[in-house]
């Protein structure tokens, strides 16, 4: 088991000093000049900006010593707050996005296990429709829209209520975390609620769901005791990927509901050419990523007494 | 067993406690957009402040803080009229400024800003150390030119504290404007021993940054929120009438704005669109226009080698631009005006504005000619058919929009392709500055309240001249008019510059622009202005407090 948790993390290393490699070389070869600002500056100021940056030196020397810092846990400063680093800007905002992701998390496995058991309950018949139809909104319908719909809901219930039941936008309270985390997991409780649906039928045609029934159980016990309970694993497996992939993925809404993660800072440094930022937040969502599908692998072992992790590899 | 009891009693008390706040803390709601018993306002920033370092601040955000919590020497007032900040008095001569600083003025510590700061802070900005973007400004100094460039010490720049209070300058040639340009972040104090104590971190917290203007921000909370509170060490702080100007929200998105604007969080909304401006409208709310001071223009590339190089080939394109229909019809939202030079609207003159002393020649639509134009050009060029020009612009739907008319209409009359080069802004920039363009959508806002922040734009010397328009006569007439301080030789001068600049075609003039807002009812005494931060509420108050 320990040999098998060594070499996973060897090869996550290696994955991140890929993605790292790869970022540098992508950011370098994107057109544009990251010093330039709307106002031109003389060569002199020019060339002290430069050295400021290190960027006078040539890309591969760039490369070595970015790669040093690195290896120490130092991503440099930020291009355009020049008096903040990166290590900050990275540990002062992740938790935001990672809070508002796991809230949304937490929404979409709850509604797409919910809305799964029923669409499968009641399979071909009015719920399932009207349930499957909206699934197949939210997961068509960029998350954008669905930021400003919901944005736009809450200014008219405050409006029609007469006073803030819950705030437009901003950070701080568990309140304004509510329609944005919804928003921001809208995708993914769609297609949980169809992997569930689909995973539910599976099990119902199953011999010990019959049984059941041949014994006389009540439908209410079959569906809860064996149906739900064995449908449920694939999602739990897939919940894992899910966590890194919501945790990062909330640029609009955090833009749309000011809320200070780290989605916007990623956005915005690739914007302006940010250097630092850009490879400061990719490695460190990149290592997120790795990290976490690392984690579901070795849990899988203890969720699914079927799946052994150290003969598998071996 | 007692031990046990208490376990369970904190448990009982912890779980009831928790459902009883949880759904206080839910429904807790935000703070109003104007708390009149607290004296307070709540304002929305668009981004989080850059620099709020004077040496090295560029960004508008971080203009509008430091105008808030800074003070220069000179400053305006509630009505936009220049005043004495923390000078009392001042004398400008062609060659020297002197400046006596207010006994009374300090800093948040108490401790009293003095004529070192100044001498401090400038040569920082020149300092090629630092490599403020706005190094350029201190080449109005002696030795700026030279420490700018890393040939003298930061030390010997042109400027003396002659004692704690007197400030002197030594300028390398008359400015008119000197007593506006000082307004400028730039040209703020910095006091040293704080200043070299913070070392790298200055400014990069709310603890770690001082004040000498009405405001203190006493809240930096990054990417999040803000909060200025009145500073009791403002010389003037009895003119200040509101208590403190909260910051929760940053959001680029200008809908979400509005949204908080209508739910009563914020006390301003800026930049509404078409269907904010009437949604506003059904709620009743009144609509205020703002215009920034800024003009937009087509520029051409005046290079070698360039199809646009050809004067007649810009004249058959200033025939058929029609600059009216592009600001009502094409970008149709109110506040905007249509530019008819280089010169907007709001710059003085003589006596009355700079457009009236000097009214600048119209153009005269008229395709027919705009043909004949195009016919001398390609004889000109030597070409049977123009090759297709490019026009660099931004990626932003607005002006991608507004390419697309000016695509359509080069099509439609003069036969002409116009290819669309969309670009991110750095890339844009790149662009601009390699010269890779035959046109682009360009603007250029103010730095300072005179007419040479726009006219010494097309100077052959000018880095910010992007198509690397050259004429002696500009230089000549530019040179005039920093030559001297006198008015009306200035104001000639500017006159001549508009018409040469219509004469040559060195640009086509789209626009001067402006913003839909709305603003809160209770409050009072805004100032909107044209350089610096905008909006500004250093005078602002709630009405009845």
């Amino acid at each position: 088991m320990l040999a098998y948790i060594g070499r996973r993390l060897l090869s996550g290393a290696i994955t991140i000093w890929f993605i790292a490699t790869a970022t540098f070389a992508g950011m370098h070869m994107v057109p544009g000049d990251p010093l330039l600002n709307d106002k031109a500056v003389t060569p002199e100021i020019r060339a002290n900006l430069e050295k400021v940056y290190g960027l006078d030196k040539p890309v591969l020397q760039q490369y070595v010593i970015y790669l040093g810092n690195m290896a120490r846990g130092d991503f440099g400063i930020s291009f355009t707050q020049q008096n903040r680093s990166v290590n900050d800007i990275i540990a002062e905002h992740f938790p935001v996005s990672a809070t508002l992701g796991l809230l949304a998390l937490l929404f979409a496995a709850l509604g797409g296990i919910t809305w799964g058991a029923i669409t499968a309950l009641y399979r071909d018949q009015m719920p399932d429709f009207v349930i499957m139809f909206f699934v197949i909104v939210f997961v068509s319908v960029p998350s954008f829209v669905f930021a400003a719909i919901g944005q736009l809901a809450i200014l008219q219930v405050n409006d029609w209520l007469g006073f803030s039941l819950l705030p437009v936008a901003g950070w701080g309270t568990l309140a304004h975390m509510l329609v944005p985390a919804m928003v921001l997991g809208l995708g993914t409780m769609a297609y949980l609620t169809r992997l569930m649906r689909s995973s539910m039928l599976e099990v119902a045609d199953a011999d010990y769901i019959r049984t059941a029934r041949a014994k006389g159980l009540t439908p209410g016990r079959i569906f809860f005791r064996h149906q739900l309970r064995n449908a449920i694993l694939p999602v739990v497996t897939v919940l894992g990927p899910s966590i890194a992939s919501i945790t990062t993925g909330g640029f609009v809404v955090e833009l749309v509901f000011a809320i200070p993660g780290l989605g916007r800072y990623f956005i915005q440094a690739v914007q302006q050419l940010d250097y630092t930022v850009i490879m400061g937040t990719t490695v460190f969502y990149g290592a997120f990523l790795v990290l976490m599908v690392i984690a579901v692998d070795i849990l899988y072992g203890f969720i699914d007494p079927r799946i052994q992790v150290s003969r598998a590899v071996s | 067993m007692y031990k046990a009891f208490a376990t369970l009693h904190t448990l009982i008390r912890g779980a009831v406690l928790a459902f009883v706040t949880a759904p206080c803390a839910l429904l807790q709601a935000a703070p109003p957009a104007v708390d009149q018993s607290k004296n307070e306002i709540a304002i929305v920033m668009s981004q989080e402040p850059q620099w709020l370092n004077t040496v090295k601040a560029t960004d508008q955000v971080s203009f509008i803080v430091l105008d808030h919590i800074s003070e220069g020497l000179m400053t305006y007032d509630i009505n936009n009229e220049l005043v004495g900040g923390v000078a009392v008095r001042w004398e400008l001569t062609d060659d020297k400024a002197t400046f006596w600083l207010r006994k009374d003025a300090r800093w948040s510590d108490g401790k009293p800003v003095t004529a070192q700061d100044f001498v401090f802070a400038w040569q920082q900005v020149a300092n090629p150390a630092n490599a403020a973007e706005y190094a350029f400004l201190m080449r109005s100094f002696t030795n700026g030119e030279a420490i700018i460039s890393g040939d003298m010490p930061p030390e010997s720049l042109g400027v003396e504290a002659l004692d704690e209070h007197t400030l002197v300058a030594h300028l390398t040639s008359p400015i008119a404007y000197f007593l506006e340009l000082v307004t400028f972040i730039s040209f703020r104090p910095v006091r040293e021993d704080f200043f070299r104590a913070q070392g790298q971190r200055y400014a990069a917290d709310a603890d770690k940054m001082l004040s000498n203007g009405p405001f203190i921000l006493t809240v930096w909370v990054h990417g999040a929120s803000l909060r200025m509170e009145k500073n009791p060490h403002y010389w003037n702080s009895s003119a200040i009438r509101l208590d403190a100007i909260n910051v929760p929200y940053i959001t680029e998105d200008p809908n979400a704005r509005f949204n908080l604007f209508m739910d009563n969080k914020i006390v301003m909304a800026t930049g509404l669109d078409k269907s904010a401006t009437s949604m506003a409208m059904q709620k009743r709310q009144k609509l205020k226009s703002f215009r920034d001071g800024s003009t937009f223009f087509i520029e051409f590339n005046h290079r070698p080698g360039r199809a646009t190089g050809n004067l007649n080939l810009r004249r058959a394109m200033q025939s058929v631009f029609d600059a009216d229909a592009l600001t009502y019809k094409v970008i149709g939202l109110p506040g905007n005006i249509p530019a008819v030079s280089l010169f907007p609207e709001w710059l003085e003159g003589n006596s009355q504005r700079l457009v009236e002393d000097f009214p600048p020649p119209a153009v005269v639509l008229d395709p027919a000619q705009g043909r004949r134009y195009l016919e001398l050009a390609k004889q000109e060029l030597g070409v049977e058919e123009i090759p297709p020009l490019s026009l660099l612009l931004s990626d932003t739907p607005s002006s991608v929009k507004q390419a697309e008319y000016f695509q359509d209409v080069m099509m439609r009359t003069l036969g002409l392709e116009i290819r669309l080069d969309r670009q991110i802004f750095k890339q844009r920039l790149a662009k601009m500055s390699a010269g890779e363009f035959d046109l682009v959508a360009a603007g250029w806002a103010p730095d300072y309240i005179d007419t040479m922040t726009f006219a010494d734009l097309f100077t052959s010397w000018n880095l910010n001249n992007r198509g690397r328009y050259k004429s002696k006569s500009y230089d000549q007439l530019v040179r005039q008019a920093q030559s001297t301080t006198d008015k009306y030789l200035r104001n000639q001068a500017f006159g001549k510059l508009q018409s040469l600049i219509f004469e040559d075609v060195v640009i086509l003039p789209q626009y001067e622009r402006g913003y839909i807002y709305v603003q809160n009812k209770q409050i009072e005494g805004v100032r909107r202005t044209r350089v610096g931060g905008d909006p500004n509420y250093n005078y602002a108050w709630i009405e009845g407090n």
